[in-house]
């Protein structure tokens, strides 16, 4: 199997999933139009309870980048970036990506907007965050709910899995693209 | 957060002071809240589109149907849930929305979850295996289909959105097999210490 043709492949996996969604919802009788329109609400809602984190994000990068405070990471970091073969900003995004979802959202966004979506970084900023999830967050929220306090091996568990996909991300999108 | 926060700013103010450069901070904090806001804007298109599609998705029963395929291949990764018990469809029907790109959909399953397993647990202040192994494979996020961040480049003006979707693919199958493998490794030492 070529690169190219799950490349062919993939730009179905949408289209279908809103065609099975909606031939589903028909069949089941649920009023589709109406609870689209309710759940895009719940989106627009969304959206705008995430222009505060945007900000802080965007405004905290931008700072960080400018002032070329930046380059002096990645001269300190450039031996384990070098090691890993990835740029400064996925090692910062995969350490945010554990933290918080809509920071790390923000970050990759901020991402695509200076360096493009279709760039090397941009490509794998969006198949990091596709394949993380916000670990302490869950564990946090996950464990609190129920009134759980000692989490036991969870959490080294949950950092070895990140781990693992960023290293596997990175070995993917260099050897796909 | 906070500290990678205050960290991002204040070592960018202390840099570009030392650099003499100082009025770029001002200039660069500026343009990034625009930058902040304009993209808020374009996300409520993409975010709206794709929480109606969840919507009806889930009125219609798709994830039901979902956990039901994957019943199988969970079942025997929790050997400490009794068979029927309302922990192990909870645990399926979070697994199956996150699985399906509906991460909104996915937490109070989630939640629900922690709930039963915690009545089956003995010990309410400390994780049980079960717990454990429900979290190794949660945050390893099992994704087939990674809708958000698809829309997300498309909104960027990415040429080919969906081209990604392979290598997110690879990339969580990789960090779920070691998330449970790590989990099983780590509950055989814990139970060969006791």
């Amino acid at each position: 199997m070529t690169a190219e043709m799950v490349g062919a492949g993939v730009s179905w996996v949408i289209p279908l999933l809103i065609f099975v969604v909606f031939v589903y919802a028909h069949i089941k009788k649920v009023s589709i139009f109406e609870t689209f329109v309710d759940g895009a609400r719940e989106g627009l809602l969304m959206a705008v309870r995430l222009i505060p984190y945007l900000v802080g994000i965007y405004v905290a990068v931008g700072i960080f980048r400018e002032s070329g405070a930046i380059d002096i990471l990645v001269s300190l970091l450039s031996p384990i970036l070098f090691l890993v073969k990835a740029p400064a900003e996925v090692l910062l995004l995969s350490i945010v990506r554990s933290l918080s979802g809509p920071a790390a959202l923000g970050m990759m966004l901020e991402i695509f907007d200076t360096h493009g979506p279709d760039s090397f970084i941009g490509r794998l900023a969006s198949t990091l965050i596709g394949s993380t999830d916000t670990t302490f967050y869950i564990i946090a929220v996950y464990f609190g709910s129920v009134g759980v306090r000692r989490t036991r091996y969870s959490i080294p568990v949950g950092l070895f899995a990140d781990f693992v996909s960023f290293v596997a991300s990175v070995y993917i999108v260099r050897k796909m693209f | 957060m906070n500290q990678i926060f205050a960290f991002l700013i204040l070592s960018g103010i202390l840099v570009s002071c030392m650099n003499g450069r100082i009025n770029v901070v001002v200039n660069a904090a500026m343009s990034s809240a625009e930058a902040a806001v304009e993209r808020a804007i374009s996300l409520i298109a993409v975010v709206s589109l794709w929480l109606g599609i969840a919507r009806v998705a889930e009125k219609a029963g798709l994830i039901d149907a979902m956990s039901k395929a994957i019943a199988p291949f969970f079942r025997w990764l929790f050997p400490s849930i009794p068979k029927g018990h309302p922990a192990l469809g909870c645990i399926l029907m979070n697994l199956s929305a996150n699985m399906l790109g509906f991460g909104n959909a996915a937490t109070p399953f989630g939640l629900k979850a922690m709930q039963e397993l915690q009545s089956l647990n003995e010990h309410p202040d400390t994780a049980s295996e079960a717990m454990c192994t429900f979290l190794a494979v949660n945050t390893s996020s099992v994704t087939l289909v990674p809708a958000t961040i698809v829309a997300l480049r498309s909104s960027a003006g990415s040429r080919n959105p969906s081209e990604i979707v392979g290598a997110v693919l690879f990339a969580t199958t990789c960090s779920t097999i070691a998330a449970i493998i790590g989990d099983y490794i780590m509950r055989l030492i814990n139970k060969k210490l006791r």
